[in-house]
This record gives C-alpha cells, sequence and structure tokens, in this order.
C-alpha cells in the first residue's frame, strides 16, 4: 500500500532508511527536531543522525542529558505547542524513565484536552537482541506499551516499510513509538523507493503467502519467519507470512483473512510470552473466528525469564530461529 | 474404573438423543440402576440408569444439546473396585502424575478409600485410556473448524479416516468427504442457526411478529413429517361408514363401562377392532417399504405383528403411542389400552416404548368436526387411517327405504410402493363392513 511518487529505488540497509528518511523529514519541515542522547555531536550511537547537527543546527538537533523522561516530556510540550519532534530513547532498554511521560502525559493528551491539544510525536528507538547486548541493550518493549490506548506502536523489519512508515509516523498527530530491531539495522537491505511516501499505520503485509498456517510476527522473527517458511516450502508445506508492521493498531482484517484460508494460527514474537502481543493476537482470533480453527493456537516467544543473558548460551536459549520455526511451524501443518 | 456412559438408544429407530436434564452433577455419587440423566428423544423423557455405582466424573455434554446415540455423554467413576484396579487406574488415565506432597500421607492408601477427584477442573483432557475412546477420541479431538464444517455438510466425523497428526480428522478431511459424498451422518445435523428475530414467543401462545424457537418434538414431527412425504408417494382414499348400530352399542356400554373400569367408551376401539380384522384379512395393509441398501434390493416387510398407533393430539405436540398386538385384544381389551396410553400422553408420562413399533395408525380426527381429511403417513408404514366426525344424516337403504342414519367418514392415505388403489379400497371396504355389522348384539 506505499503511495509511491518515483518508480526508481536505492537499495538501502535499514539503518540507511532510518536516517534518508529522517533526513528528508528535517529538510522538508523546519517544525522537525531531532532530540536525545548523543544525537548531535556524537551523531546517534549507529551513526543515524551523522553530520545533522552541523546541517540543521543546535536548535533542531538536540543533545540533551541522559534523562529519558525530560527528553520526552520536552517533546510532549514541544509537539503540543506545534513542532515536530522525534525523540530519541538511544535503546529501548532506557525507556523506563520516560514511563509516565508517555503513558500518562503524551498518549492522554488528545484525550484530556477534549481535542484542543495533540501530541505529534515520534519517539524512536531501538530495540531486541540477538547482538550480544546482554541485560540493558536486548530488551523487548512493545508489550509494556501496547495495552495503553492513545499510543501507537510501530514496528517496521524492512528498509521500504522503515520509510514509508516512519513518514507516517511523523505525520501522525498523535505520539508514536516507533520500534526499530537493532539487529535488522545492517542485517537486512532492501529496495527503497526514492522519493516521499507513506504506508498507513494500521496495515500489515503478507511478506510471504501460502494456505495451510497463518504466521504472525514483526521485527527481526518476519525474516526468520519467511526463511523457515521457505525451507518448508521446499518440502511441500504452505506457510503464510504477516509481518504485522504495527503492533497498536493492529490490522485484525488481515489476521482473520488469513486465518480463516489457513485454520491454524501461529504467533512468533521476541518478546516474552507471558501478556505479550500474542496473547492480544490469540484472543482476538479466539473471539472472532474461533469455528475457522483447525488447531489450538500456538505462540512461540522468549521464556519468562527477568531478561536476555550476555553469555552465548543464555542468549541462544532466549532467542529462537528459524531452525525451531520451521519444526514449530511444520507440526502445525502437519497436526 | 472409570466407565464411560454413551447416550442409550431408546427405540429401534431412534438415532440421536437430548440430554433434557442432568439430575446428578459432576462430584456426585450414583448408585447402580439409579436414575442420573433424564434423556428426551422423540416425544418422551426418559430417565437413565447408571450402569454402576460410583461417582460422576464427567458430564461431556450439556443439557439441551442433542448428539448421536453411541456418544458419550458422561464417565462415572466406579467404587467398590479392588484394591489393586483403584491404585492402578488413576496412573493410567491422569495425563500427566502429579507427585505428591513428601509431606503427606501416603498415597495409595488415599487412594484404596476415595474415588480419585477429575481432573476436569484444569482443562486438561481427562481419561485418555477409558474404555472404547476411539470413537469418543475422534470426537474430542475434533478442532472447533472441523465441528463447525461436519456440521454444514452433514458429514458424521467418526465416520471419516483422519489424516491429522495421530488420526486426527482435520477440516480438510471434512471437505474432502463433503466433496465425495461419502460418509453422511446418520441424522441431519442437531444445530440450527439462531433465528434474526429477537422477538420470540412460544408454540404453545405463538405472538404476531416473533419467532417460535422449535421443541425437540415440534423439530422431530418436522422432520418426520418431510421424511415421509419424500419417501412414500401417498395416495387418498374415503368410504362413508353407516355407525348407527355401533353407536346405540357404545351408548347402551358406555355408562356401564365407565364405572366398571374408570375408562370412557368412546367409538375409538370399536373402530380399532375393526381395523385390526381388516388388517389381517389385507396383511399388505400391515406393511412397511424397506428401500434398497447396498447390495439388497428394495423389498416389503409383512409385519408379524399387528401394532396400531393412536394418534393424539396436545396442544404442543402430536403424539401416536402404539397399542401393542392390538389384534389380540377385544373391544373391552382395547378401549382399557387406549384410556390407558390418552391418560399417559396428557400427564406426559408416555415412555419409549409406549411409542415404538406401531404397524399402522388410526388418526380420530373427527372429534372436532372434520369430515374428511388426508393423513401423512407414519414413516414406515404402509396406511394410516381417519374416523371424521359422525353427523346424522338421510340415506336411501339397499331397499330404497330412506332413513336417518348416523354417518361416518373414514379416510385413507396409503404408500403407493406398498399397495394399490386395488388392496386400499378392498381394505376400506372391509372395513366399512365390519363395522357396519357391529351392534348391541355383539360382545364387547
Amino acid at each position: 500500500m506505499a503511495v509511491v511518487s518515483s518508480t526508481n529505488s536505492t537499495l538501502m540497509n535499514n539503518v540507511e532508511a532510518v536516517r534518508a528518511t529522517l533526513y528528508e523529514a528535517m529538510r522538508n519541515d523546519d517544525r522537525t527536531i531531532i532530540l536525545g542522547e548523543d544525537v548531535g555531536a556524537r551523531g546517534n550511537v549507529f551513526l543515524i543522525t551523522k553530520d545533522f547537527i552541523g546541517e540543521f543546527g543546535e536548535a533542531r538537533v538536540i543533545d540533551t542529558p541522559i534523562a529519558e523522561a525530560s527528553i520526552v516530556g520536552i517533546a510532549v510540550g514541544m509537539a503540543m505547542e506545534g513542532l515536530r519532534p522525534i525523540a530519541e530513547i538511544q535503546f529501548a532498554d532506557f525507556i523506563y524513565p520516560s514511563f509516565n511521560q508517555i503513558v500518562g502525559e503524551a498518549a492522554k493528551i488528545r484525550y484530556r484536552s477534549n481535542g484542543e491539544y495533540t501530541c505529534p510525536l515520534v519517539i524512536r528507538t531501538p530495540y531486541g537482541g540477538g547482538v550480544r547486548g546482554a541485560l540493558s541493550h536486548s530488551v523487548s518493549i512493545e508489550a509494556l506499551f501496547y495495552h495503553v490506548p492513545g499510543l501507537k506502536i510501530v514496528v517496521p523489519s524492512f528498509p521500504d516499510d522503515v520509510k514509508g512508515l516512519l513518514n507516517s509516523a511523523i505525520d501522525d498527530p498523535d505520539p508514536v513509538l516507533f520500534l526499530e530491531h537493532k539487529k535488522t539495522y545492517r542485517l537486512i537491505k532492501g529496495e527503497v523507493p526514492d522519493g516521499h511516501y507513506t504506508i498507513p499505520l494500521g496495515k500489515a503485509r503478507i511478506r510471504k503467502e501460502g494456505t495451510q498456517l497463518t504466521v504472525v510476527s514483526y521485527g527481526l522473527y518476519v525474516h526468520w519467519a519467511i526463511e523457515a517458511a521457505q525451507r518448508l516450502e521446499k518440502e511441500g508445506l504452505s506457510v503464510e507470512v504477516i509481518d504485522l508492521r504495527s503492533i497498536r493498531p493492529m490490522d485484525k482484517t488481515a489476521i482473520l483473512e488469513s486465518v480463516r484460508q489457513t485454520r491454524k494460527l501461529l504467533i512468533i514474537h521476541e518478546d516474552n510470552k507471558f501478556g505479550g502481543v500474542g496473547a492480544e493476537i490469540s484472543a482476538m482470533v479466539a473471539e472472532e473466528a474461533l469455528f475457522d480453527l483447525d488447531a489450538p493456537i500456538r505462540r512461540l516467544a522468549a521464556p519468562d525469564v527477568p531478561a536476555m543473558g550476555y553469555a552465548l548460551p543464555l542468549e541462544d536459549e532466549y532467542m529462537s530461529s528459524a531452525g525451531e520455526m520451521a519444526e514449530t511451524m511444520s507440526e502445525m501443518v502437519k497436526f | 474404573m472409570a466407565t464411560t456412559i454413551t447416550m442409550p438408544q431408546l427405540g429401534e429407530t431412534v438415532t440421536e438423543g437430548t440430554v433434557a436434564q442432568w439430575l446428578k452433577s459432576v462430584g456426585d455419587s450414583v448408585d447402580k440402576y439409579e436414575d442420573f440423566v433424564e434423556v428426551s428423544t422423540d416425544k418422551v423423557n426418559a430417565g437413565v440408569p447408571s450402569p454402576v455405582t460410583g461417582t460422576i466424573r464427567e458430564l461431556l455434554v450439556k443439557e439441551g444439546e442433542t448428539v448421536a446415540t453411541g456418544t458419550p455423554i458422561a464417565v462415572i467413576e466406579e467404587v467398590g473396585a479392588s484394591a489393586s484396579t483403584a491404585s492402578a487406574a488413576p496412573a493410567a488415565s491422569a495425563p500427566a502424575p502429579t507427585p505428591a506432597p513428601a509431606a503427606s500421607a501416603p498415597a495409595p492408601a488415599l487412594a484404596t478409600e476415595r474415588p480419585q477427584p477429575g481432573p476436569s477442573s484444569n482443562g486438561s483432557p481427562p481419561a485418555a485410556a477409558v474404555d472404547g475412546a476411539e470413537v469418543e477420541g475422534a470426537l474430542r479431538g475434533a478442532s472447533p473448524a472441523v465441528r463447525r464444517l461436519a456440521r454444514e455438510h452433514h458429514i458424521d466425523i467418526r465416520a471419516i479416516k483422519g489424516s491429522g497428526s495421530n488420526g486426527r480428522v482435520t477440516a480438510d478431511d471434512v471437505l474432502a468427504a463433503a466433496r465425495t459424498g461419502a460418509p453422511a451422518a446418520t441424522a441431519p445435523a442437531p444445530h440450527f442457526e439462531a433465528p434474526d428475530a429477537t422477538r420470540t414467543s412460544t408454540y404453545a401462545q405463538p405472538i404476531p411478529g416473533t419467532t417460535v424457537t422449535l421443541t425437540q418434538a415440534r423439530r422431530i414431527i418436522a422432520e418426520r413429517m418431510v421424511e415421509s412425504r419424500r419417501t412414500a408417494p401417498h395416495a387418498w382414499s374415503m368410504v362413508e361408514i353407516d355407525v348407527t348400530e355401533v353407536w346405540k352399542w357404545r351408548v347402551a356400554e358406555k355408562d356401564r363401562f365407565e364405572r366398571e373400569t374408570g375408562y370412557k367408551l368412546t367409538l375409538l376401539p370399536f373402530f380399532v377392532r375393526a381395523v385390526v380384522e381388516s388388517l389381517a384379512a389385507f396383511p399388505l395393509m400391515n406393511a412397511r417399504f424397506v428401500p434398497a441398501n447396498g447390495s439388497n434390493q428394495a423389498s416389503i416387510y409383512v409385519n408379524g405383528e399387528v401394532n396400531v398407533g393412536v394418534a393424539i393430539g396436545l396442544p404442543t405436540n402430536l403424539v401416536v403411542p402404539v397399542i401393542k398386538n392390538a389384534d389380540k385384544l377385544s373391544i373391552k381389551g382395547l378401549a382399557i389400552a387406549a384410556g390407558e396410553l390418552i391418560e399417559k400422553a396428557r400427564k406426559g408420562k408416555l415412555g419409549v416404548d409406549d411409542l415404538a413399533g406401531g404397524t399402522f395408525t388410526v388418526n380420530n380426527n373427527g372429534a372436532n368436526g372434520s369430515w374428511a381429511s388426508a393423513p401423512i403417513i407414519n414413516g414406515g408404514q404402509a396406511g394410516i387411517v381417519t374416523m371424521e366426525t359422525v353427523v346424522k344424516k338421510l340415506v336411501v337403504r339397499d331397499d330404497d327405504s330412506i332413513a336417518i342414519r348416523s354417518m361416518m367418514n373414514s379416510c385413507l392415505s396409503l404408500d403407493h410402493r406398498v399397495v394399490d388403489g386395488y388392496v386400499a379400497s378392498g381394505f376400506l371396504a372391509d372395513l366399512k363392513r365390519r363395522l357396519e355389522r357391529m351392534g348391541p348384539q355383539g360382545e364387547l
């Protein structure tokens, strides 16, 4: 559903797609402000905003103290008063101090002011594991926020989606939490259409078609799920992989349409299982499509342990793999 | 030991039953031969006795749910089994044995004294090792999609070979069966979509502009009538019978009869008596058509017994209790038998046996003044004959005299596969002759 104004495209990885989109936003609209730890002189720890400060100045590319509540709080004020702040939390693991600003303030401003104020704020943050990031550089935070009405949560997996969805997030009149899986930053490359385009928030995308099982995932695991599904294709098993892209709003229609075809649903996410996004999808499908189900809904998710360990066996234990995914998919197709 | 109780077959043509009411709950104890569930089939409620003494462990079917005969409906944990059996059984049936807390009393001693509590509360499939679990397994493992598709396509899940893991029947298996038209369900699916209308009323007190949901009895009447009309080509004939003399006989006897027996003496037993005599003269009227089935060619079975169903109208539905071996009964015997059945019907006390086995049916249709009617044959019979209203008429008799006579029409619907008009009209003429010969000189 990308609205593309150019037929040309450029090969980019995810980090380049973020950088290109932010650069464009800064150039096209001088209300756009980037603020966060090390986004200025350092140019962000992944070099996403490298040289931005020189081109756009310290007033629009703001290095903040290590104080996440302030980063989001200031951005909320900017957004309410007409600017277009893009706040960065350096790693999602550090977002907790800003929880009140996001959940208690940003998400409620439109409602609280009876529509007089909105909060057109984007909070970008790298999240996720599999990079030996250990306890404080590996976390998935979506389940802590997806319960909150008034907040949109976007998780792109592919470079073209990064651009289209980030543009939509910036345009959106309400707060959007934009989660970028850090392992995909340089791992995932793809053609990104040139020029400005947007992809509507709340629309999933079928990244691989199939008839015998619906797999819903997001983030890094979409790529592994596709890999697993392609392996199984060679064995004659047909698995459909849906990239959720937006966790909230959630594309119920896409999920239900697919499940009604395949009659089986597997949800895969990196976040731990209990109360995760998979729980919501599972409940929704049970409510809406029970009589289409030909197998119990299954969730492949992280174990309920407090964090991802640094030691490789601990990280491996926490993370899934294309092999494990293929095994579960195969079991479900053959069920 | 766990005993699985299945939906009993209450009557030879009964294919399904509805759990009308559970008389016991999970955890209740039940004695052997004690009724633990009330099942409704056709037009009766029947209590089902427990085959064992024990504790109800599981109730597998909800009240109001209709299931095929043979479907497991409950699991009863038998008590009084030997110690070795009692301690072995839980190990075999419990899905995941929980280690006993170290501090607790020795488990075997407890196990022999008390039946194991059912594991149903945690939702795990209990008693996987229950006897004859294959059929049960097929139903238990059926996913919502399989159940829905089977219902929609009238497929009997148990008749399909599953292609899923452990032989599970998959949704695709059901669809494949529907395409090949193979194992159709023995009974039409009991599930019906909820009516659209939000306003409903009852059959007994219907309100215009509302939807009346069908009772079990109403639904079965509807199915049976359609089935009979569809399969049996109905033909129809009527005779006019002079019942003056038999009427006089009834009037002369009725007070004494009621005093002696407690039952009213109506025209019905006289009529039924004539009918059974005519059936003896025309055995093909007491027969049924047996359609071709597999390698068996179609045939006609001439019944050995003469069991006459008597249609009785109730406010909500019709019931047809059967007078067994009616040909062996005198008019008096028929009057008592009919009286008993009518009384039972009005009190809702008819049992399955009262309704089963009819070979021919009499419908006393004239009570409200009907002069002629075209009844639908009871499935599996060759005919149904009616008694219409008795009216006084001016009649020209055989000797050309004119007289005031009590006349009654009698209408016959016949299964034209079994008999033709020749036999049917012969039967009616015979019936007429026999009734017209009856009079006060006879013996009740």
